[in-house]
Parts: structure tokens; C-alpha cells; sequence
């Protein structure tokens, strides 16, 4: 189990939350709830919405969509200002540990407990992240998504190549690529966390989960583990040798500018989260059902301690429920949470974007479908992994992930060294 | 940025308006006080208090005295940030103050295609901050914008990837926006010079270019001075444009101090640092104005028309 995943199940027992029993939910009372947009998950979202809404007329949820890097910024604000929608949407791990530690959002460790079936038909490992002190404040829910490297099998076979089935491999084929006027790496660095995913693959890959763990736990100088200093030199050889799109890092991975130049064939390669293949089947034409698109785990380094099973991303997304909210629209978010999440048909129209929802056995739910191959690579990945860590910001406070993707920028645009970046980020861990 | 002073009295007021003066004037006065108050003297103050208290914008308040100062201080971040800010003041002050002259004095004659003009060149300062940087972020893809589909190499360079390049063209699109503004004030500036002026000059026999550096310029002096103080205090506060431009990157290389608040504020949860910041803006700017009212001159209501 990885990072903050590790106290998954040591969970239940806590104080009793608000009872439950009796609540009728007041005629017209209405609830909030503000997730994501950009299709076509924000579809699968709102389409959730409006079924619940449908079947409990009495109580309803409203519900409207952010764009990701400004959702970020925009639900902090709101919770600090007390304007917290009902339903929180967000990521767990250390964003969660702000909010409870302020006190904003339920504690659901006895709902969950006298709604085991509720919990029990979910993915443990997707608990980890909506766990904080062994009480558990968030229902994870949507999809499981690790990162995993994406390639256009076109750009492969024009310059007669192989996939990568390591480091060297990839180092390898930057010149090939270039070579041939095709930009190896696809990557919008301008939204930082984007160039993190090579930070975070590369440092299990050579030293094993111990050493981010050391940095999650708050160790001193946790940073100053020689594989740190191997993995950000090897990402700066990267970047030296031409390894990503020119401009980088002025792509934004927002506006899906950096899935267009892999399906386009500007960008042979893409490390990404695997919410991408939804947007890549809807907008590349016929790069997905033609069969152009690759993908496989970040491949081991030459020498690394780290196995080569896992993996890094997403366990799952996360519903939060806002202490501010009155009894009757927590009322309304616990019914959505036993009945609205995770639907079978919610689970049906997550396949269909490419997604593995965190439903036990829900690879039954792909059979024959035209992206069965994906969803069995996706859940192959994530059941397999023997550490299936938390992406790097997320996990950490908004403070000290601020610092760390701020130094990670400077690293991709080579204007710290490797030992500056290790200096930098021991003075702020345990932030 | 939009401040717009009213034109100063000169002389004494007509005797009638002297008594009312003493009555109901004031009072008019009340609705914009408020208002300064409410928005402007009270979140400072509110500002003030929080840069001496730590919160992370979720939880409780706690007083922490110095600590946000000392933090913010001690941080390298911050005169880099000054640096930038100090630059862009600098280059855009330098590239808009020349093109807006030159454009406001041609938009300054009456005839008709001239106010055709005007109205053309105006349409960049009704557009919002973020939708011209989206535009203008979509423009200069390297990959998809306008060089990689006119397949013009000269345009497809990597515009915000490069902190020089990022920052000229930072500067660049600001320019484009507050051109029309400034111009807009040097247009009325020069409409304000005594035709007499001219017509003594070209009796003398002066051209075009010497009656410009003899007459046009020495009278815009204090127009001048009122577009200059708003474009300099003005590019302290740029904010909207560069963040989603260049969200302050590449690395750093576009972080101006407004930016530099905002991530610590909002992004690092480091209200009590940001707050600091914030209080650093104010005071920055109140000495560049007032600096700029010093090199004015000592009596800025004086008459610039003697003898015209």
C-alpha cells in the first residue's frame, strides 16, 4: 500500500455523526454540489445529478462544474468564506487533512459503519485517501486512474521503433524521434503537476516507495536520499537531450492541448493519467478506435530498487460533505452517497469513457465493449500494483506542494540544479 | 487601473457657487467616501492585521506577530518578484508612453478618418484582461497557433516557454491593451494646445517635427505625468493577464509581486505571507506616486499657457 493509502482499513470506529434515522427530507430542499467539467466526465457527473434528482423530488441536488486548475483555487475560497457547496468534490489526501483539520467537512466513519454495504462495494484501496487520523471523511467514488505511458503506435512504425522497455530505451529513442521531426514527449508544463508524474515514476522506479514515503511521514532532509539526486539529474538529461514538445512549458494540460499533439503525431509519446483515453477517443477521430493508440507502465530503470508494478495517480475521487451545510441537505448528500454514487448505470457511463469505477467486479460491466482492452490493462494495473501511491500534490499540504511544484517548473526549465531542487524542498518538509 | 482625476480647478470659483458651497457640497461628497472606505480603506486595514496572524484560509485565525514578515523577507522569492515587477513597470512604461504620444497627437487632428481611427484603435481596452491573454495564449501556440497554421517559422517560436521571449511578450500584450487608454489622454492632451502656438512656430518657420519637440511635447508635460502615474501604479497590479498568460512561468521569469500573493494566498494556503505581500504593493505604490507628483514639479496647478 502506498503512501497515504496505508491506513486504508484500520478505519472504523469513531464518534457517532449526526443520526440519521427519520431524516424526511424537507419538501424542495436543495443541496450543492460543484465537480469538475470538461467532457466527457463532466457528463457522467451532471447525468448522475439529474437521475438522483429525478427519483427524490423532494430533495435535490444542484450541481455546477469547474474547470480543474481553477476548481482548485475556487473551493478553497469557498469553504474558508463558509459559501461551501454541500457536496465537496476533490482528491483526498492532503487538501482532505486542511479541511478537517479546520473542521469543514463531516466525519462519516459511523455512517460508513451502518452503511457497510455501501463501503464494502467499493475498492478498499480508493478508502486510503479519504482517510485522515483513522476516521474516515470522504465516499470515494468515479473512477480509479493511474498514470501510465500513452504512445502513437504511428510515430513507432515511421521510424521503425519499439516501445520503450526502459530508461535506457527511452533515452535511446529521443534522438530517433527527433530525428524524424517528431517531438518524443508530449507535455504541458504549464500546469505543473503534469512534469511531476516524471518525478514521481522515476523516484519509485529507482528508489523504491521508502524514499517519498520518508518525505510524506515529514523526515528531516527525507529529500537528500541519493535517488533523488539520480532521479532529478536523469529528468534534466531528459529535458537536455529534447525530450519533450517544444514550448512545454507553455502548454496547459487544461485546455487537452497536450493529448492533441500525441493524436495528432506532433508528440510520439505521453505520460498521463488515464482520464486522458476518454478525451483522446472523443476528440482524436480515429486515433483510439483505429487502434493508434499504445499504452503500457512506466518502464523500470536500469539499477532501480523500485518494482516495476507500480504505479502512481488517482485511487479514486472523493465527496466530501460540508459541516456548514444544514441537517437537511446533509440529509440529501447521504441519500446521494448510499443511492446516486456509483449507480450501476453511473458505472456503465464511466466505461464508456474509458474509466474504471472503483466498484468491486466492475470489469464484469466491460465485457465486449469496444475499449475492453484498456479497462482490462487499467484494472490490471491499479489490482496489481503493489504500491498504488497518491500523486505527489494531492498527498501533500497545499503549502508544501506549492513549494515542490513551483521547484519542479524551475527544474523543467533548467534553471535550478538537481541539488538546489533537494535543498530547496528539505527546507519545507513536514509543512 | 482606470482612474480618472478630474480636471484641475484653476482660480477661484464663481461667487455664486461659493455659498453653497459651505452647505450642501460636502455632503455630496459622502457616496464616494463611502464607498473608498468600504472597499478601499477597510480591506487594508483587514489586510494589515492578517499579515501579522497565520491562517491558512480555512480554519481559525491565530495571531503570530512577525513570523509572516520575517518568512516573507527572508524569502529569495520576494526580491525576485520586486525585480519583475520593477521590469515590467519599466518596459511597459518605456514601449506604451512613446506609442501612445505619437498615436494620441495624430488621433489629436480633426479630420475624419482620424476619428474613424480612433474609434478602431479604442476596441482593445473594452475587452476583458482574460479573454485577450486566452486569445492571445491560443495565438501563440507554438504547436497549434497562428505560426504552426500559417506554417510562418518566424511566428511559431515557443512565445511563453522562453523567460526573455515570455516576458517581452507579457509586455507586448499588455502594451496592446492600455495603448488605446493612454492615447485616448494624449489625444485630449493635445487637443488642448492653443492653435496660436503653432501658428507663431510656423511663422518662424519651424516644421512638423520641431514644432512636435518644441510645442507639442513641453505642453503634454503634465499629461504625461497623469499617464504615467496610472501606468506605473497600474502595472504594479497586473494580475488577470500574466496568470493566465504565463501563470508567472516559465519558472519564474513572469512572477510579479500581484502573482506572487496570489500563489502564496490561494494556492499555499498562506494567508498570513500573502497578506504581507499585499502591504508591500500598497506602500510601493503610494511612494511611486507620489515620487511621480514630485518630479512634476512643485506647483502642478501652475499655467502651462502663458502667453498664448
Amino acid at each position: 500500500m502506498g503512501v497515504p493509502l496505508g491506513a486504508a482499513l484500520a478505519a472504523c470506529g469513531g464518534t457517532a455523526g449526526p443520526g440519521s434515522a427519520g431524516g424526511s427530507s424537507g419538501g424542495g430542499a436543495k443541496a450543492t454540489y460543484w465537480y469538475l467539467s470538461v467532457q466527457p466526465q463532466e457528463g457522467v457527473r451532471t447525468r448522475a445529478v439529474e437521475r438522483f434528482n429525478k427519483a427524490n423530488p423532494g430533495g435535490t441536488i444542484t450541481g455546477t462544474p469547474f474547470q480543474n486548475d481553477a476548481y482548485k483555487t475556487k473551493i478553497k475560497t469557498a469553504i474558508g468564506a463558509g459559501q461551501a457547496p454541500t457536496i465537496i468534490w476533490g482528491w483526498g489526501g492532503g487538501t482532505l487533512r486542511t479541511y478537517v483539520q479546520a473542521g469543514q467537512v463531516e466525519d462519516l466513519t459511523s455512517w460508513f459503519e451502518q452503511n457497510a454495504a455501501v463501503k464494502d462495494r467499493l475498492f478498499p484501496s480508493s478508502f486510503g485517501a479519504a482517510t485522515i487520523d483513522g476516521k474516515i471523511y470522504a465516499m470515494p467514488c468515479e473512477t480509479v486512474q493511474p498514470i501510465v505511458l500513452f504512445y502513437n503506435k504511428t510515430a513507432f512504425e515511421k521510424i521503425g521503433a519499439q516501445p520503450p522497455t526502459s530508461w535506457g530505451d527511452i533515452m535511446d529513442l529521443v534522438p530517433k524521434f527527433n530525428k524524424a521531426g517528431i517531438a518524443p514527449f508530449s507535455l504541458g508544463g504549464q500546469s505543473r503537476w503534469t512534469n511531476m508524474m516524471w518525478l514521481e515514476f522515476l523516484l519509485d522506479r529507482i528508489g523504491g516507495t521508502e524514499v517519498f514515503q520518508a518525505v510524506f511521514d515529514g523526515t528531516k532532509d527525507a529529500w537528500s536520499h541519493p535517488a533523488v539526486l539520480d532521479m532529478l539529474t536523469k529528468v534534466q538529461d531528459l529535458v537536455k537531450a529534447g525530450g519533450f514538445i517544444k514550448g512545454f512549458s507553455s502548454i496547459t494540460a487544461d485546455s487537452n492541448a497536450d493529448q492533441a499533439l500525441l493524436y495528432t503525431g506532433k508528440a510520439a509519446m505521453m505520460l498521463h493519467g488515464t482520464w486522458t483515453y476518454g478525451g483522446m477517443s472523443q476528440d482524436g477521430g480515429d486515433f483510439v478506435p483505429g487502434g493508434h493508440l499504445g499504452y503500457m507502465n512506466f518502464p523500470p530503470v536500469e539499477g532501480g530498487k523500485g518494482d516495476p508494478s507500480n504505479t502512481v495517480g488517482n485511487p479514486g475521487q472523493y465527496l466530501s460533505i460540508s459541516s456548514k451545510a444544514t441537517p437537511e441537505q446533509k440529509e440529501i448528500a447521504k441519500k446521494f452517497f448510499a443511492t446516486g454514487v456509483l449507480t450501476d448505470q453511473e458505472g456503465k457511463e464511466w466505461v464508456e469513457t474509458g474509466g474504471v469505477p472503483i466498484v468491486k467486479g466492475s470489469d464484469a460491466a466491460w465485457a465486449g465493449s469496444k475499449d475492453a482492452d484498456f479497462l482490462n490493462f487499467v484494472y490490471g494495473i491499479a489490482s496489481n500494483a503493489k504500491v498504488f501511491a497518491q500523486s505527489w500534490d494531492q498527498a501533500l499540504s497545499p503549502t508544501a506542494a506549492e513549494v515542490l511544484l513551483d521547484n519542479i517548473a524551475k527544474l523543467f526549465q533548467l534553471s535550478i540544479t538537481p541539488q538546489q531542487w533537494v535543498d530547496n524542498m528539505n527546507a519545507v518538509i513536514g509543512q | 487601473m482606470t482612474a480618472f482625476a478630474p480636471p484641475a480647478r484653476t482660480g477661484p470659483p464663481p461667487a455664486a457657487t461659493r455659498e453653497a458651497r459651505g452647505g450642501v457640497l460636502p455632503w455630496l461628497a459622502v457616496p464616494a467616501l463611502v464607498i473608498f472606505v468600504g472597499f478601499g480603506v477597510i480591506p487594508l486595514i483587514g489586510v494589515l492585521f492578517l499579515s501579522f496572524t497565520s491562517w491558512d484560509g480555512l480554519g481559525e485565525i491565530h495571531l503570530s506577530g512577525l513570523t509572516s514578515w520575517r518568512a516573507v523577507l527572508a524569502d529569495p522569492g520576494l526580491p525576485h518578484a520586486l525585480w519583475v515587477t520593477f521590469l515590467v513597470m519599466a518596459a511597459s512604461w518605456a514601449f506604451q508612453t512613446p506609442a501612445s504620444i505619437l498615436i494620441g497627437v495624430f488621433l489629436a487632428g480633426r479630420q475624419r478618418y482620424r476619428a474613424v481611427l480612433a474609434v478602431v484603435f479604442f476596441i482593445p481596452l473594452l475587452l476583458s484582461q482574460a479573454a485577450i491573454a486566452i486569445a492571445y495564449k491560443a495565438l501563440l501556440d507554438p504547436n497549434f497557433g497562428l505560426g504552426a497554421g500559417l506554417h510562418i517559422d518566424l511566428l511559431s517560436q515557443d512565445w511563453l516557454g522562453r523567460p526573455v521571449l515570455a516576458f517581452s511578450t507579457v509586455i507586448f500584450v499588455v502594451s496592446w491593451q492600455f495603448i488605446p487608454f493612454h492615447s485616448l489622454i494624449y489625444q485630449g492632451g493635445a487637443r488642448q494646445i492653443p492653435d496660436s502656438m503653432y501658428e507663431a512656430a510656423e511663422l518662424d518657420g519651424a516644421g512638423r517635427v520641431r514644432k512636435f519637440f518644441s510645442i507639442t511635447l513641453p505642453q503634454l508635460k503634465y499629461t504625461i505625468i497623469t499617464s504615467s502615474t496610472l501606468m506605473v501604479v497600474g502595472s504594479l497590479t497586473f494580475f488577470d493577464l500574466i496568470f493566465v498568460l504565463t501563470a508567472g512561468g516559465p519558472g519564474d521569469a513572469t512572477r510579479v509581486l500581484a502573482l506572487d500573493m496570489y500563489k502564496r494566498g490561494f494556492q499555499a494556503n498562506l494567508m498570513g505571507p500573502a497578506s504581507a505581500i499585499a502591504v508591500i504593493l500598497v506602500l510601493v505604490g503610494l511612494a511611486l506616486a507620489l515620487l511621480l507628483r514630485r518630479l512634476g514639479g512643485r506647483n502642478p496647478d501652475a499655467s502651462q499657457l502663458e502667453g498664448a
